[in-house]
């Protein structure tokens, strides 16, 4: 099961290189398939309306074309890409703000660049770290946690959805995102 | 402050898009400066992608794909994000890390200063939802006048570095404090102490929308 996940990140990390060398259009397509309807997804669940998510999805999807260049598996995984753009793409057209994207710009940020091979490993531990670490959260903490990255709503909403007073609804999410950092990032509650 | 857990619920916010543009700003130049922030905030951005690929997929149109492949024909759109940045600016490298540069001018004089004590801010956007954004200047080894806050007030270090009774703050630091803490920032002899700070105004607090984790996180 693992892997054959594995595979199809490794499939889709060809074709997304295809795309950026070749122009691909069939490992677009491929792309597309497994991309757009998880883009949709989201768009759907932060709040636009069919027509809007589709019409969005469809612009994010023709952004990873454009921009498959620039995608770099020593710094994220596909997916983490995808997804960046999307929400970016959703504080553009449904918040209609802009969103600041930083750039490293201290003094160590070239100079302690590890080689690209390591950096590719290290992108990849990256990913295994994060699945482990969703993995191990109680099934009520993970959805929690996809709606703190999901939905615009307010919390008061999201307890009456789950029928839950809202302080348990806080307690439960604080809880769900300090265990994640503990597992990702070592770091001491 | 470069650890701690109300630091990195702001890196989670910004990873989730939840954070308005002022706070947004502040803390991508944070991460421009701060490299270990910027490997935390890496993680929490991948968190975004695991949870992408786990979504309940939701249909497309039958025409999609080939919709898709028409409007690649038509050329890239302009994109919202800003931080695809020139370092490099008549030759000479840019003063602000990127996306602050895009905000505020390398000459300090293009900004409209208001003085107090031995401290000036200067206005980097317009009020939004609430929020203050704001350049500080602290004159080498001045003070800023003392003051409570009616909201929070997140500080970033630009150039110098100051001190108050919280603690020791350097070029990529920031501080956050809240309306019970009564501060009197010292900037370090030697180099003058600029700072972006963002604050929220009182509305902010007590408005009908319910908060979370931090009262400068979107919810």
């Amino acid at each position: 099961m693992l892997d054959v996940a594995a595979n199809d990140e490794a499939q889709r990390h060809d074709d997304i290189e295809a795309v950026a060398r070749l122009r691909d259009r069939e490992a677009f397509g491929r792309l597309f398939r497994f991309y757009a309807p998880r883009v949709k997804a989201y768009l759907r669940r932060i709040g636009a309306g069919d027509d809007v998510a589709e019409d969005l999805a469809q612009e994010v999807m023709a952004s990873v074309w454009h921009r498959a260049a620039q995608f770099d598996r020593s710094k994220a995984s596909l997916s983490t890409w995808v997804y960046t753009i999307a929400r970016n793409k959703r504080i553009d057209s449904l918040r209609r703000e802009k969103r600041p994207e930083h750039e490293p710009f201290d003094p160590d940020a070239d100079s302690a660049e590890a080689p690209r091979g390591d950096r590719i490993v290290e992108a990849e531990k990256v990913r295994a770290e994060v699945q482990r670490a969703i993995g191990e959260l109680p099934r009520e903490q993970a959805e929690l946690l996809r709606i703190f990255y999901f939905d615009e709503k307010t919390h008061s909403v999201i307890a009456d959805e789950l029928g839950l007073p809202l302080g348990t609804v806080k307690s439960r999410l604080r809880l769900a995102l300090s265990k994640l950092r503990v597992t990702l990032g070592g770091l001491a509650e | 402050m470069t650890d701690s857990p109300a630091l990195d619920d702001l890196l989670l916010a910004h990873a989730a898009g939840k954070l308005d543009e002022p706070v947004a700003l502040l803390v991508a130049t944070h991460l421009a400066l701060n490299r270990p922030s910027r490997q935390r905030y890496q993680r929490y951005e991948a968190v975004g992608g695991m949870l992408l690929e786990e979504l309940e997929p939701c249909e497309m149109d039958a025409s999609a794909l080939t919709a898709t492949l028409a409007r690649v024909e038509r050329g890239p759109n302009v994109n919202g994000a800003i931080g695809a940045a020139r370092t490099v600016h008549g030759g000479r490298p840019r003063r602000w890390p990127a996306p602050l540069c895009h905000y505020v001018p390398d000459s300090l004089d293009e900004l409209r200063w208001q003085g107090f004590g031995g401290a000036a801010e200067a206005e980097v956007l317009p009020e939004h939802h609430g929020y203050r954004t704001r350049l500080i200047r602290v004159r080498a080894g001045r003070a800023v006048p003392a003051h409570t806050h009616e909201g929070e007030e997140l500080t970033l270090v630009l150039e110098g570095s100051f001190r108050d009774a919280s603690g020791h703050y350097r070029r990529g630091d920031i501080e956050i404090a809240d309306a019970s803490i009564d501060h009197q920032p010292v900037a370090d002899p030697g180099q003058d102490c600029i700072c972006l700070a963002v604050t929220n105004a009182p509305l902010r607090l007590t408005g009908p929308i319910g908060r979370l984790l931090n009262p400068f996180v979107r919810i």
